[in-house]
């Protein structure tokens, strides 16, 4: 087997912000001192004029990123999502969600795999606070691949969208001729009928090397990966809830008002079945490194099969 | 508009903020009446916009960062042409086109939501530098209270458009020395509001807010100022125009029983009517 590729999505970010800023001379890029973190040097370099670095000053650069879009300019606003969703929710809420302004956030730097920075810089709170946003579009990449196309989508969408982005280098899965992208549409990575495994970003690759390790045992398990966790595809997961009976959800977030949270709310509506869900478990993280965090907190390959057979009672 | 035709406007403007904030029995008529002479300057003489044309993209903008004064700017909005002064009476009731706080989706020439303090002059700030990115000419003015200043956003906006070098931004405080809780100066004291503004490295002009000379005179110093952003620190009365509600903290954010409603109006046409023997 060939080695795969691996590219953090952060870097996607910085790659594709250029190609975008080629196409969109409206588009605009905001940082908050971490050009180098956030991968929008790239941006930067090519075009400074275009290029906002607002200091330290998070909550400032987001209501600029209002500012700006209410005269034509699609704001990409960078930043760790602890402090775009975090530090900003509220500048968020009312200054950009309230009027339906046209600003993209890049959130880097999300969820445990920041790694040996520590808990203080892990947000695992940000897909609930931005989902509890009204018209708000929350985007979640699995790869590189992915997270390219979030961008591609968001740019030409017409209000806010969050964009959740991770530090540590990921496979990239989804380059096959096929992928396609629509905000709004989740895609069955594998099928199967035993049990459905619902993913989002890193830990779609969990729940892929998750339904190998459950399919040499004669569990066929089908993988959803949910790249936009708002607007859900609903129907896609209910139709597979039907099919399979029995729904895991995968996230590199909370279990609280996520991912989880968000199937829950759809199938609850939709098909009620039995969830578990794998997540943060209303704990904050601790340092050490993204693949020592995935694994500690069962997000890796090897603990979504543990407890997906545990849920199945094998 | 000249002076005295200032003047005048300037009284239907706190009459009709009146009427709305009587109608709702609800709001802010302190800090409205205290900046309805900033208000009227802006929309009757300063600035650039077209009431047929709320969304042209080369008008001058305004951002209400102190939100809670929404009826002092749609009582200018309506005046001005922008929708109908008869609106003003639907003010905070459900379906009304005037939110209880600005909201641009809702009021045609609202430039920006605002409400959540300190988040305003930031906005304004994105908008300048669009300007500037731009090429364009069009300049933007935001309205702060005194009390908002302490939020510490406006304090990176203010280091931003220092440091931006932004001359096509106009930060106006409304320094009527009250806030919810009593006055500035007690509960948590921005003075000397001033000098953090020149700190920030803003051209900072001082005037009496109430008096058309020093705003005319003022806003000609912004617009003649290169190289940097202006401030104008506007002493203001907070509850001007109306005898019972000047200087009253407790006027800043409940509106006027009836006959409270009868006075205010009679004191107003009062104040008009001798504006007329001119």
């Amino acid at each position: 087997m060939s080695e795969v590729k691996k590219i953090a999505t952060r870097e996607s970010y910085g790659a594709e912000l250029v190609a975008i800023g080629k196409e969109y001379p409206n588009v605009v890029v905001l940082d908050a001192d971490l050009t180098k973190s956030t991968m929008t040097c790239f941006f930067q370099k090519e075009f400074p004029e275009r290029h906002i670095n607002c200091g330290i000053a998070e909550a400032n650069m987001a209501s600029i990123a209002a500012g700006l879009s209410t005269t034509g300019k699609i704001p990409f606003m960078s930043s760790f999502a602890m402090f775009a969703a975090g530090r900003c929710y509220e500048q968020i809420r009312n200054s950009i969600g309230y009027p339906h302004l046209n600003v993209k956030i890049g959130a880097t730097h999300a969820g445990v795999t920041v790694g040996e920075d520590g808990a203080s810089h892990q947000c695992v709170e940000d897909i609930a606070l931005m989902r509890a946003i009204p018209g708000m579009v929350v985007m979640n990449p699995s790869d590189d691949v992915e997270a390219r196309a979030c961008l591609r989508a968001a740019v030409e969408y017409e209000g806010p969208v969050y964009m959740r982005f991770g530090r540590a280098k990921v496979s990239v899965i989804n380059d096959y001729p096929e992928y396609k992208f629509e905000i709004g549409k989740g895609t069955i990575v594998k099928e199967g009928k035993d049990v459905t495994i619902v993913a989002t970003g890193v830990c779609v690759d969990s729940a892929v090397k998750a339904a190998e390790m459950l399919a040499a045992e004669g569990i066929d398990a089908e993988v959803i990966n949910i790249c936009t966790i708002k607007p859900l595809d609903g129907e896609l997961i209910a139709a597979s809830a039907r099919k399979t009976g029995k729904v895991v959800t995968v996230e590199e977030h909370s279990v609280i008002g996520g991912l989880g949270s968000a199937v829950c709310d759809a199938l609850a509506e939709l098909a009620p079945t039995p969830v578990k869900k794998i997540g943060i478990q209303d704990v904050f993280g601790q340092s050490g490194t993204a693949d020592q965090l995935m694994a500690f907190y069962g997000l890796d390959g090897e603990g979504v099969y543990k407890t997906t057979k545990e849920f199945l009672g094998k | 508009m000249n002076k005295l035709e200032l003047q005048k406007m300037a009284v239907e403007v706190r009459k009709n903020l009146l009427i709305g904030l009587h109608a709702a029995k609800a709001g802010h008529p302190g800090g409205s009446l205290s900046a309805a002479d900033i208000f009227t300057y802006l929309y009757f003489e300063e600035m650039n916009v077209d009431p047929k044309n709320p969304k042209w993209a080369d008008r001058d903008r305004f951002v209400l960062s102190k939100g809670h004064t929404a009826p002092g700017l749609y009582a200018t909005l309506a005046l001005k042409g922008y929708f109908p002064v008869e609106e003003m009476v639907t003010l905070r009731k459900l379906g009304s086109m005037l939110q209880g706080h600005p909201c641009m989706q809702y009021t045609p020439g609202i430039d920006m939501s605002s409400g959540s303090l300190g988040q305003g002059i930031s906005a304004a700030v994105g908008m300048a530098l669009s300007a500037k990115l731009d090429g364009k000419s069009y300049r933007t003015y935001t309205l702060l209270g005194d009390g908002e200043i302490q939020e510490g956003q406006v304090w990176e906006a203010a280091m931003f458009a220092g440091f931006r070098k932004l001359d096509n931004l106009v930060v106006i405080v409304d320094n009527n020395n009250l806030q919810i809780d009593g006055e500035i100066s007690s509960v948590c004291s921005p003075y000397p509001i001033d000098k953090k503004f020149e700190a920030f490295n803003f051209h900072v002009i001082n005037i009496d807010g109430n008096d058309f000379d020093q705003i005319d005179a003022a806003f000609k110093e912004a617009k003649a100022t290169k190289g940097m952003p202006t401030a104008i620190i506007c002493k203001t009365v907070k509850g001007k125009g109306v005898s019972f509600m000047e200087n009253q903290a407790g006027w800043h954010g409940k509106a006027p029983n009836d006959a409270e409603f009868a006075q205010a109006m009679e004191e107003l046409e009062k104040a008009g009517e001798a504006l007329c023997q001119k």
